[in-house]
């Protein structure tokens, strides 16, 4: 047998391989039956392909989005006339919680993963994601948690202690019954999923980017997945951690979070803050790269002051990190705390407003074309931009501790959230729709419910700014007639009403498109980034030859002509692994075949983290099925090695 | 429209596998470091934080952690380094068979540490439903506990990998470049919980 200091010296293998003398149609055919996943529902649950995943990550998040925008339906209704009895104080409760932790947990967060997960190879002009299997176990853990915390709720467990579960109300004195270990369960699966994939996104776009293209040359998007990425990584151990001591504190009697035996409530605050600042900016970081792209292809130029939106990307997800006390400022802090995290919320407006110059001047200096992803880049700044000045209002303490927990903090960061995320992600999605399904959404459908939404949207959350400055409560179930408060809330039900027909007919739009849409060419819009430079929808294996890059915008400056590398084997998953800074080519590298695994490890893992919630035991006993799994996962399934390294 | 292709280089001759920084995985375990770098260092955070509020750490009546066990730990640990490093060059120089004899001691090293692990939660003189202090003091040791177990199980898998055709293959020599990269870590963030689970509590009585 060969040895493998032999093998390490020995040439390349005889063996198939994409060029000049395969390619087109005889090409395509090979790689397809190397790349394409197995027929049948096992093959469905198999998968691996970045572009299944990304797309069950966008759906399943569009469910949870329905989902939670039914339960802000029903708390709009109840809130549509003071005094109102149609949804009692316990269920409100319930249904408050609900509602924000969905949006943030379960939708906001997996929605911009999946189109990361989906966009990054394309746009970086790889094959597939650094760590495929890694990518799909995260899928089914993140859909395990989004179950566990809805079947609960149907079962009428469901938390009811706020998106943010504060003890002592979460803790075991009185959140009595199972309902926030629920809650603090459901966070683990989503934290376990999340960093899965940023682990999987930052090898990827630091090792696949295509041949060319350097750290400077990275579409905006891919920087903004970078960070995000980034941020996830530092951020989520955080509210891991807390929810751990959470469950423990209930479970096996630790104090962490227990005044009464040296604990503090307070620690919980500062460990869900520390990611839940951050949180924020790992949903709207994308959304600045959705609108980067989208403002460039639709102004017909490159954005202006490339270094300065990156480099603003970057900034932002530092001082994500120096702000989370600023949820805080009600708790009591030294004054020079006060001082420091006023000064630093106040700063994070800077590469903020810096952005928005840059989008705005790319518009100023290009040939806008005002079609749906643009009109909702434009609603973004707008929206977002009075969402951000509020938010600069509330970094201030004295006025911050009047209107703590009142709605003017329910519009402040409705309109930073669905004006700087959900926007531009209802953009990005009429924008990628042609490239992920072959067809273009209806223009005009898109037309009528972006100005429902848009204008909707300013009915239901801009008079939440007065009745929270007359100072009505956030969280509770009902308010007194007389106070001013009927009107405003009125004109919110009919908005949130609005916004709701809105999405509706986006879905519509959406779900008629895929089977009647017009038929896209592989670059309908004239876009300038390399998942342009494939078909739509891409084939299994993304590109046919690798793509070279040596420009920001390659496509507009390669003028019909893409230069591509070649040579990886074609009867076998192969990578090109390139240098992180220069993306020089440095390795051909094998990539994972389908496997039903993951999926496997993740229903391992969910019987381990359920039976969690009534036994400490299940931890120890959990791992025997998970570690199982996970060996199988890993572990080769050919005898022999094959002739150049493969991933059974 | 679609694109002319213009062929340029030729990649066939790129190597199929590369150590450290040119490795795929090693990105993914540096980012799993990171990850678990970060937990640590928030539950070291928590730590102070808990610890902000006392007069004294450990709280009397408390006493401090008994030091025999968690310093023999510290020392096993750091001399697991030595057939550590050794395992890893053997990796570098694709010599499957010194991997194959160095896998076994690398198990049995933790084994051992397992077992003092053990040795080590009964000598903390506090429990974990005591009082915050308890808390904090188990859950670093739990946590860094539940790393060792992974790394054990991790070089299990590998070792018997090793024993298959598969130990001739290039990359499961990077495999177990990795995996020793990864003792590194494991051992390298011990140190600062050492402190503070054995030391801190005697240093501010």
């Amino acid at each position: 047998m060969t040895s493998a200091l032999e093998k390490a010296k020995a040439p390349p293998a005889k063996v198939p391989r994409d060029g000049p003398r395969l390619t087109g149609d005889k090409l395509h055919a090979r790689l397809s039956a190397t790349w394409e996943r197995p027929r049948g529902f096992i093959g469905w649950l198999s998968s691996v392909d970045h572009k299944d995943i990304g797309r069950r990550y966008i759906v399943a998040a569009l469910v949870f989005l329905a989902l939670g925008g039914a339960l802000a339906v029903a708390m709009r209704l109840q809130l549509s006339r003071p005094q109102n009895d149609l949804i009692g104080a316990a269920r409100y409760n319930e249904i408050f919680t609900m509602h924000g932790t969905t949006m943030m947990f379960l939708f906001a967060v997996p929605v911009m993963q999946g189109m990361q997960i989906y966009l990054t190879p394309l746009m970086v002009g790889t094959r597939a994601v650094a760590f495929p299997r890694l990518t799909a176990f995260s899928l089914w853990t993140y859909i395990a948690g989004g179950c566990l915390l809805w079947i609960a709720f149907l079962l009428n467990v469901g938390p009811d202690i706020g998106w943010f579960a504060y003890p002592p109300l979460s803790g075991p004195q009185y959140g009595v019954g199972k309902r926030p270990d629920i809650w603090a369960q459901m966070v683990t699966f989503t934290e376990v999923a999340a960093l899965a994939v940023a682990v999987s996104l930052t090898a990827t776009i630091l090792k696949q980017r295509a041949p060319g293209m350097t750290l400077a040359r990275m579409p905006i998007f891919v920087w903004a997945t970078l960070v995000t990425s980034l941020m996830v990584i530092f951020s989520m151990p955080s509210v891991a951690l807390a929810s751990s001591f959470l469950l423990s504190d209930r479970l096996v009697g630790t104090h962490f979070y227990n005044p009464a035996e040296r604990g503090d409530a307070l620690l919980w605050q500062h460990l869900f803050w520390f990611f839940g600042h951050p949180e924020v900016y790992i949903i709207f970081l994308p959304a600045t790269g959705f609108v980067s792209e989208i403002v460039a292809t639709f102004s017909r130029r490159s954005i202006i002051a490339y270094p300065i939106v990156v480099l603003s990307l970057v900034a932002t997800g530092i001082l994500a990190f120096g702000l989370w006390v600023h949820h805080m400022f009600a708790t009591g802090l030294p004054r020079v705390g006060y001082s420091f995290f006023t000064a630093a919320s106040m700063s994070v407006s800077i590469p903020t407003g810096l952005q928005i110059f840059a989008w705005i001047a790319t518009m100023w200096t290009g040939r806008p074309r005002m079609q749906v992803p643009l009109l909702y880049v434009i609603a973004f700044i707008i929206t977002f931009v009075i969402g951000g000045l509020t938010g600069v209002m509330i970094a201030a303490v004295p006025l911050d501790l009047q209107l703590h927990d009142t709605y003017f903090i329910v519009a402040h960061f409705h309109y930073v959230l669905i004006g700087g995320a959900v926007f531009p992600l209802l953009g990005a999605i009429t924008y990628w729709f042609p490239k992920a399904t072959g067809r273009m959404m209806s223009e005009a459908l898109g037309k009528i419910s972006f100005w429902m939404i848009f204008l909707g949207f300013q009915l239901a959350f801009f008079p939440m700014h007065i009745s929270g400055l007359l100072g009505m409560p956030r969280r509770v179930y009902t308010y007194p007639a007389g106070m001013g408060l009927e009107l405003p809330n009125l004109l919110s039900s009919i908005g949130g009403l609005v916004v709701a027909l809105a999405v509706l007919l986006f879905v519509i739009n959406m779900l008629a498109s895929v089977r009647r849409g017009r038929l896209a060419p592989a670059n309908p819009w004239d876009g300038t980034s390399l998942e342009w430079a494939t078909t739509s929808p891409p084939p299994s294996y993304n590109f046919a030859h690798i793509p070279v890059v040596d420009s920001q915008s390659p496509l507009w400056d390669g003028k019909g002509e893409l230069a591509v590398v070649h040579g990886l084997r074609v009867e076998e998953r192969e990578l090109l692994l390139t240098t992180v800074m220069s993306a020089t080519p440095d390795v051909r590298d094998p990539s994972a075949h389908p496997s039903p695994w993951p999926v496997i490890a993740a229903a391992a893992l969910t019987v381990m983290f359920v039976g969690s919630i009534f036994s400490p035991w299940a931890v120890l006993f959990g791992t025997v099925p998970l570690a199982i799994a996970l060996t199988a996962w890993f572990w080769p399934k050919t005898k022999e090695p094959t002739l150049e390294p493969s991933i059974s | 429209m679609s694109l002319r292709t213009n062929f340029t280089d030729d990649l066939s001759a790129l190597p199929t596998h590369a150590f450290s920084y040119r490795s795929l995985t090693w990105w993914g375990i540096i980012g799993f470091m990171v990850i678990e770098g970060v937990a640590f260092a928030v539950a070291a955070a928590a730590y102070f934080f808990l610890m902000s509020h006392e007069q004294e750490w450990a709280p009397r009546p408390w006493e401090p952690p008994n030091l025999i066990a968690g310093t023999l730990f510290t020392i096993v640990m750091l001399a697991s380094e030595i057939p550590n490093t050794m395992v890893k060059k053997a990796a570098e120089k694709y010599d499957t068979a010194a991997v194959r004899r160095l896998l076994p001691w690398i198990v049995g090293i933790g084994v051992l540490l397992l077992v003092i692990r053990g040795f080590e939660f009964n000598s903390l003189n506090v429990l974990w439903y005591e009082n915050a202090y308890g808390s904090i003091i188990w859950a670093l040791l739990f946590l860094h506990a539940t790393h060792i177990a992974t790394d054990w199980m991790d070089t299990v898998v590998l070792w018997r990998l090793m024993r298959t055709p598969h130990g001739e293959e290039p990359r499961r020599l990077v495999d177990v470049d990795e995996n020793a990269l990864y003792w590194r870590f494991v051992w390298l963030t011990w140190l600062p919980i050492y402190l503070l689970i054995y030391w801190v509590p005697r240093f501010f009585r």
